[in-house]
Parts: C-alpha cells; sequence; structure tokens
C-alpha cells in the first residue's frame, strides 16, 4: 500500500476545505482500504469523515425519507420507517455482502463502490478503468459476471451495488454538498470511452445524503440470482416496485442490477405496463422488452433469458 | 506527501488502553496480531472475503482487515482474546458440537456467532427474514464467516444450543 497521511474531519467545510485532488474521503473504507492493499487506489491523503454528522435518518416535510451518507448499511436495513414504507430497500441491502461488511459500510460508501471486474482488480491485466487507454481484457476473456446492456468496447464491467438496483426503482435522489441535487439515475455513469469516470461527484465532492420520496402504495420485490445462497456479488437481479388501483398499474418500476456499469431501469417496458391490468402477454412483452438491447458476450449468454424471467417472477410477485 | 504518515493512535482492546505511534497503512487487524500479540484474530484473506479477522468493534462485528487501526481512536474493541462469558458458552458448544477441523476460521466464526445473536436480539433483520432463529437464519447470519474444511454442519448446531 502507498504511504498516505491521515485526518480527521470534524466538520463538512474543514472535510472538503483539507481534500486534494489525491485524496480520498473514508467511511466505512470496506472497498477503499481493499482497493488501496491492492494498489489500485493510492491516495496521498485520507480525509476521515466518519465522524461527521451525518448519520441520522430523517423524516421529509412531504413524507418521504433523508438517508444520512454515513448512515451504516445495517442501521438502515434495520430503520423501521424504511422497513415499512421502503421494504424494497432494506431487502437489497441484505442481499449484498455480509453482516460484518454491512455494519461498517455507509449508504455513500455503497454508491462509489467499484466494480469486482477481476481484470479491474489485477494490476497484470489491460484495464481501461485502472488505467485509460491500457485497453479492456475482459472483451475476450472469461466475462461471466459482465454487462450486457449499455456497455463499450473500453469496458464491459457491471455496478456491484444491490442497494442501488433498489434505490434506482425508488427515484432516490443523491444530496451533494455545494451543488444542485441529482437523481440517483444520473448519478453512476455508462462507460463510454472514459470509463475511469464512473459517477458525476467531481474530485473533492462528497455526498451528504440520499433522499427518498414519499413511498408509493402497492408492492415490491427484490430478487437475486448468485453464485451461491449467500454472500456473493448478483448474477443478475431486480427490483420491481408496482402500484395498483382499481385493478390496473398506476405505477410500475423495474430497474436490474448486474446487467450493466450502472443500476439500468427499464423504462420502455415500465411505460408497456403503467396503466395495464399486467396479464401474461404482457408481463413477457415487457420482459422482451426490457433486454432487447442486450449484448452478451461468450461467457455470459445466459444472462438476458435469466434477466427476463427474473423480471416476470418479481412482477408476479408484486401482484399475488 | 502531505502530512505525516504515522500517527498517534490510541486503542482500546478487550478493556485494555494503548498508545501506540502507528503507520496509518496498519490495518485494525495487523496492530492486534503484530503490535499488541493479540494472535486469536486470524488472517485469512485479507480482503474482507473470509470472516477470519472478525471482531467486535463498539460492539459490533466487523472485519478487521479492512479497518485501519487509526480509525478506531476511542473505540472499544473486543477480540476473542476478550469474549469473556459468551465467548466462552460459545467455544464450548463449538467443541461439543465438533465444529472445527483446522480452527483457523474458529475464533472468527466464534466472535461472528456472539455478535449474531446481540444482533438478532436487537431486531436487525436477514435476508431469511423467517419468524425465529431458524438453521436458515442462522446460516444467512453467519455467511460472511467461510470455513475451508466445511465444519458448517457443527458451526450451526453450536450456534443453534447456544441460541436456546
Amino acid at each position: 500500500m502507498k504511504p498516505f497521511s491521515y485526518v480527521t474531519a470534524t466538520d463538512l467545510s474543514s472535510a472538503i476545505g483539507v481534500a486534494t485532488a489525491e485524496s480520498k474521503y473514508l467511511a466505512g473504507g470496506t472497498n477503499l482500504v481493499d482497493l488501496m492493499r491492492a494498489g489500485i487506489e493510492t491516495p496521498d491523503r485520507l480525509v476521515d469523515i466518519s465522524r461527521l454528522p451525518l448519520a441520522e435518518i430523517e423524516d421529509l416535510p412531504e413524507g418521504g425519507l433523508r438517508i444520512g451518507a454515513l448512515a451504516r448499511n445495517t442501521r438502515v436495513t434495520a430503520d423501521a420507517r424504511i422497513r415499512d414504507r421502503y421494504p424494497l430497500l432494506s431487502q437489497a441491502i441484505l442481499n449484498g455482502a455480509s453482516p460484518q461488511l454491512r455494519n461498517r459500510a455507509t449508504v455513500g460508501g455503497n454508491l462509489l463502490q467499484r466494480t469486482r471486474c477481476g481484470y479491474f482488480y489485477d494490476r497484470h491485466s489491460a484495464c481501461n478503468k485502472r488505467e485509460p487507454g491500457a485497453g479492456c481484457d475482459a472483451l475476450d476473456g472469461f466475462n461471466r459476471m459482465h454487462a450486457i446492456l449499455g456497455a463499450s468496447e473500453s469496458c464491459i464491467a457491471v455496478h456491484p451495488s444491490d442497494m442501488c438496483v433498489a434505490l434506482a426503482a425508488l427515484d432516490a435522489v443523491v444530496n451533494i454538498a455545494g451543488r444542485d441535487p441529482v437523481p440517483l439515475v444520473d448519478f453512476h455513469r455508462l462507460p463510454g470511452d472514459t470509463p475511469h469516470i464512473e459517477t458525476v461527484l467531481r474530485p473533492g465532492e462528497l455526498i451528504t445524503s440520499i433522499d427518498l420520496p414519499p413511498a408509493l402504495p402497492g408492492h415490491s420485490v427484490y430478487l437475486k440470482v448468485r453464485d451461491r445462497a449467500s454472500y456473493a456479488f448478483a448474477l443478475v437481479s431486480v427490483a420491481v416496485l408496482v402500484s395498483m388501483e382499481d385493478g390496473r398499474a398506476a405505477s410500475v418500476r423495474i430497474a436490474l442490477g448486474g446487467v450493466a456499469h450502472k443500476p439500468w431501469r427499464a423504462y420502455e417496458a415500465e411505460r408497456l405496463l403503467t396503466g395495464t391490468s399486467l396479464d401474461e402477454d404482457l408481463i413477457h412483452q415487457a420482459a422482451e422488452q426490457a433486454l432487447a438491447d442486450a449484448r452478451p458476450r461468450e461467457h455470459n449468454a445466459f444472462k438476458p433469458e435469466l434477466a427476463r424471467r427474473l423480471i416476470h417472477r418479481a412482477l408476479k410477485g408484486t401482484i399475488s | 506527501m502531505p502530512g505525516n504518515t504515522y500517527v498517534k493512535a490510541r486503542l482500546s482492546v478487550n478493556g485494555h488502553r494503548h498508545e501506540l505511534e502507528l503507520d496509518t497503512r496498519v490495518s485494525l487487524l495487523d496492530c492486534l496480531r503484530e503490535h499488541l500479540g493479540l494472535t486469536g484474530t486470524k488472517k485469512g484473506c485479507d480482503q474482507g472475503a473470509c470472516g477470519a479477522c472478525t471482531v467486535l468493534l463498539d460492539g459490533e462485528r466487523v472485519n478487521s482487515c479492512l479497518v485501519l487501526a487509526v480509525q478506531c481512536e476511542d473505540a472499544e474493541i473486543t477480540t476473542i482474546e476478550g469474549l469473556a462469558e459468551a465467548g466462552r458458552a460459545m467455544r464450548e458448544a463449538f467443541v461439543r458440537h465438533d465444529a472445527l477441523q483446522c480452527g483457523y476460521c474458529t475464533p472468527g466464526q466464534i466472535c461472528s456467532a456472539v455478535a449474531m445473536l446481540a444482533e438478532y436480539e436487537a431486531g436487525v433483520p436477514s435476508a431469511v427474514g423467517a419468524p425465529g432463529l431458524t438453521d436458515a437464519e442462522i446460516r444467512e447470519r453467519l455467511a460472511g464467516n467461510l470455513c475451508r474444511c466445511g465444519a458448517y454442519n457443527g458451526i450451526l448446531a453450536a450456534v443453534r444450543e447456544v441460541s436456546r
């Protein structure tokens, strides 16, 4: 690990003040410390923000909820308001990582998790994300875990977070100190030819909280398929939220994980289902539509069908 | 290099205060083992994947390999050596149920299991979400601790016994 200095921030402005282009904010550290040990992240200063007063979960005046960026993942899953009004979020977080990691990891850090692509982690492999212009060994490599939607010839890595898939479906908004809030669906970027730029967050900027709009009445389901029963990253996951009114779907939200460089909202499929009674044929059509642009690679050709079946099962789960 | 890469850190481990001068890169795991001689906590993967290094930080189980020692200023750390009564009951159940072969993952398993029971009592949910601490619940809640010898059935039996 590269040597670094360590500063404990006592308030927000001093945290931002001591940050430099080569520094990193440290909260839970569950991803950052690992990446530093692997020599992938090489900050020369860590600004420890874990003592800033940003860990609260508060009601918003119009009925939503504000989750402080430093709220630990476990705390979010256990919060009575979240379990009651946003069970999708609690479920998604509980489907990720292990209890030890969730006890430590923060909500803000979860947003900024980096891909677990093996070529990104292996410094002897070519990776445009780790070293812009170096190439991508995943394209013709072992790409079973990789993206099928929105990828580029520069990068086919996927975003690893479960939490963010639920946040995308919930229309969450990311609050950043000193600038306008950013909808969660616009926070992460597609790789294009700059896969090393993963979010709209600029160097030195700090996430302060995440806002959830008032909860929709209705049912939600989070489904995740992975290589073992627990404690593994998603092959494919899906978050579905359905609000029925008089036998018709007033609102349908579908977000996919494990398929793209960001949590992936299936807007076209949602439009197809909104206002309908969600009959079997239409659900099939919507699942087809959601994966219409899928471009699998050699080892992940199973993903589109897996995603279609998960969407189908999740939608049926919200109706029953 | 901006600033000092060595810092003074005051750590409280198993009720004892320590004042150390540490390289900022030292993990809590290495601090416990190499600086304080508490070798009960084991280094498995050193990347947060195996759970062998599990300790309690302010009562909550964490992977000590992913925590920097300098982050633990003013925190209370409990290792397998300091688990006292709750640890003794779990340790004896592990022996009774043959919950280990090589034993390398065992301190992490025991720290994790003791903290898991406290989490369950405090109402922390899990992805299983069954009523009661069923076998499926115990397995899910201990998923962060791997055992290469595959002594999972014994571990499950030991934890089930202590939970009752």
